[in-house]
């Protein structure tokens, strides 16, 4: 992408360093949390602000270069916010189950979901 | 109109998407427009029931209160990470009054989507659900926030009472 | 001066995306359970797609709009499959 001007470089690379620098803090904390359901908070960085910040600063660049509004990026954005939450309670809910099944439970025995609800 | 569209919200959404996907132009309006009130007219038996937005106005206000959140459990997360400290995470059980189906959807979207916060199940017989907490310290506190910050105005939007 | 700016902090930012998807990758190789993995992958995909947003930038092309929106989906229905299969041994009951 060439020929923007200065400030809306700074502005677009700005935006692109923090969404990429919080994409790496969150792929850390997976590789270093101890448990299973602390590294389930950790993809959030990911999905949250660093896909904002990357798809913010590169709506605003495609903008300005192509003189129109491109909201195809927000399309993305929009459609990552909406699934990565029903994939982590998913996985959440997989994992609850499964160390359940193995009587290894991470919740109290007075806990709400002592029988799993059925599915439909 | 109730049985041409039986899903206006779904419809609406899906002209904006093919109207973005393709270009802004009366041709694609119209083609788009069928598509959506294809597919609305399918999604009909499937689901039967239509989710209604009762009220408008305090969308914006949890839409504000979102962002926020969001921001601000980022940052926190992010720095807890870098720091290198074990968080004592744990789970908490918090009581939801409602059983509206838009209302509970919503509300774990709204809380996976954070970080920080993540939704684990919901037990439909005691209306209790499981949240697990990365940084836990007051309990009450993750009890009241869900309940005052979330549910309350999620009700106010989709159910007519409260 | 612009430009020179810009293309640097692409670089460094497909540079630290990069080393997240080494982190993600890692994960998924240590495991240790199937949960593990399964969640690893998912952050790979959505690294990935965010790579590309990067490589749309740095071009100055949307070509690369469709392939991250089939990325967005594929990623999504494959980590919905591995979580119910996970939860119930089936994918479809």
């Amino acid at each position: 992408m060439t020929g923007l001007p200065l400030w809306a470089a700074i502005l677009v690379s700005a935006l692109v360093l923090a969404g990429a620098a919080m994409s790496l803090i969150g792929a850390i904390g997976l590789l270093r949390l101890p448990k299973f359901y602390q590294r389930l908070h950790a993809p959030g960085l990911t999905t949250s602000s660093g896909s904002i910040c990357i798809i913010l600063g590169s709506m605003i660049g495609f903008s300005l270069l192509n003189e129109r509004l491109v909201l195809h990026e927000a399309l993305i954005g929009l459609f990552i916010m909406c699934t990565t939450p029903v994939t982590l309670m998913l996985l959440g809910r997989a994992a609850l189950y499964r160390d359940r099944a193995e009587n290894r439970p991470v919740v109290a025995p007075t806990d709400p979901l002592a029988v799993p609800p059925r599915q439909d | 109109m109730r049985r041409l569209v039986p899903h206006p919200l779904l419809a609406v959404a899906l002209v904006l998407m093919w109207l973005i996907l393709t270009r802004f132009s009366l041709g694609q309006l119209v083609l788009g427009t069928g598509v959506a009130l294809v597919a609305s007219w399918a999604l009909g038996p499937l689901e039967p029931k239509t989710i209604r937005i009762r009220r408008w106005r305090p969308i914006p206000g949890l839409l504000a209160v979102l962002a926020g959140d969001v921001l601000w459990s980022n940052l926190r997360v992010a720095r807890m990470i870098l720091s290198g400290r074990i968080p004592s995470s744990g789970v908490v059980e918090v009581d939801l009054d409602s059983r509206d189906r838009a209302v509970l959807a919503l509300l774990a979207i709204i809380i996976s989507a954070t970080p920080g916060t993540s939704w684990l199940g919901w037990n439909p017989r005691s209306g209790k659900m499981l949240l697990h907490v990365f940084d836990l310290r007051e309990e009450d506190e993750w009890k009241t926030l869900i309940q005052t910050r979330y549910e309350c105005r999620l009700r106010e939007i989709f159910e007519w009472e409260t | 001066m612009g430009d020179l700016i810009l293309s640097v902090s692409v670089f460094v930012a497909q540079g630290m995306l990069a080393f997240a998807i080494l982190f993600a990758g890692l994960r998924a190789l240590r495991g240790p359970r199937a949960q593990d993995r399964v969640l690893a992958l998912d952050t790979i995909y959505v690294n990935v797609l965010l790579l590309l947003v990067l490589s749309g930038i740095r071009t100055g092309t949307v070509f690369f709009f469709e392939a991250t929106l089939i990325i967005a989906v594929l990623s999504f229905v494959a980590t919905v499959a591995l979580a119910k299969f996970l939860m119930r041994g089936e994918v479809i009951e």
